[in-house]
């Protein structure tokens, strides 16, 4: 069972790592979580993109929601945005997808062109 | 929508575009009287009696991408398919609270499903707004607290990735017990 003193222990551990890196990359990933993108199953994603972070220690990348943009056919989408750089957009996601993007694109910096918006206009 | 979580998911949405700054969600699991209890409470910006009486419809929304709706209709028709009920309370600038029973037999209810992902994909979403989760059933009930959290972590975020996971399963685990 999950403790309050283990909660304790992770904001103690939580502060050593913000001390070690203080470059902050500042990525933003925002989960489309209107009604449209909720139904199409936008929460998995926002869970698998959560789960992958943590499983890889990624402590500095902020995961946010937004809203409708009216492509509701298109939910679950999921934007990145990097500092210095372009928004890209990416349509369709489902778990697997949102881990893949986490991966390659959030961490190794390599946006994966097939599964953007793009595509599907 | 396949479980009630995303339902109140949905809903908590409105709550965080109106701008509150606390939101309280309450599940209540009532086997003995076979009622199924969802209410949400907030304190955002409420909405102006005329607003509230045709907010049901579908064809109402306040966005400006599209000229649909449909959160708190789909909840609205949830409830009167599983012979329940449907209120909604709101004052301007007050706030609002949404209720919905449901009766927990009916064979159109569909199951309460992941309510840690729902709370933290709330706080992910809008971590400044503070959240009472209250789960309630016949065996006993389990009261997640936002500002409880934030009284141990202090300086550090909510949102912060492992905190998340600690919630994610401190829910999940709490509520198992109730089952």
């Amino acid at each position: 069972m999950k403790s309050l003193e283990e909660l304790e222990k992770i904001r103690k551990e939580t502060l050593d790592k913000i001390n070690l890196r203080k470059e902050r990359t500042g990525t933003r990933i925002a989960v489309g979580m209107a009604t449209c993108g909720i139904a199409a199953g936008a929460r998995p994603v926002m869970m698998a993109i959560l789960d992958e972070l943590s499983k890889r220690n990624i402590v500095d990348v902020i995961v946010v929601e937004t809203g409708c943009i009216g492509m509701c056919k298109l939910e679950p989408l999921v934007d990145v945005y990097e500092p210095g750089k372009e928004k890209v957009t990416y349509a369709k996601v489902d778990e697997d997808k949102a881990r893949q993007i986490v991966v390659e694109h959030v961490i190794n910096g390599h946006p994966i062109k097939e599964w953007t918006i793009e595509n599907y206009l | 929508m396949k479980e009630i979580a995303l339902y109140i998911l949905d809903l908590c949405f409105n709550s965080i575009k109106a701008e509150a700054d606390n939101l309280y969600i309450e599940v209540v699991s009532d086997y003995e009287n076979d009622i199924l209890k969802v209410y949400i409470k907030d304190d955002g910006c409420g909405m102006e009696e005329e607003f509230v009486k045709k907010v049901t419809s579908p064809f109402v929304t306040t966005r400006k991408e599209r000229r649909v709706g449909l959160g708190i209709s789909f909840f609205k028709e949830l409830t009167e398919l599983c012979d329940g009920r449907f209120d909604i309370n709101s004052k301007k600038g007050i706030g609002t609270e949404i209720t919905g029973f449901f009766k927990l037999s009916h064979i159109d209810l569909i199951p309460i499903g992941d309510m840690s992902s729902t709370i933290v994909s709330l706080i992910m979403s809008a971590p400044n707004v503070d959240i009472v989760f209250k789960y309630k059933t016949n065996k006993g009930e389990f009261i997640f607290d936002t500002k409880k959290i934030r009284k141990i972590l202090k300086d550090v975020s909510l949102n912060n990735v492992e905190v998340l996971e600690w919630i994610k399963e401190f829910i999940s685990e709490n509520m198992e017990v109730l089952k």
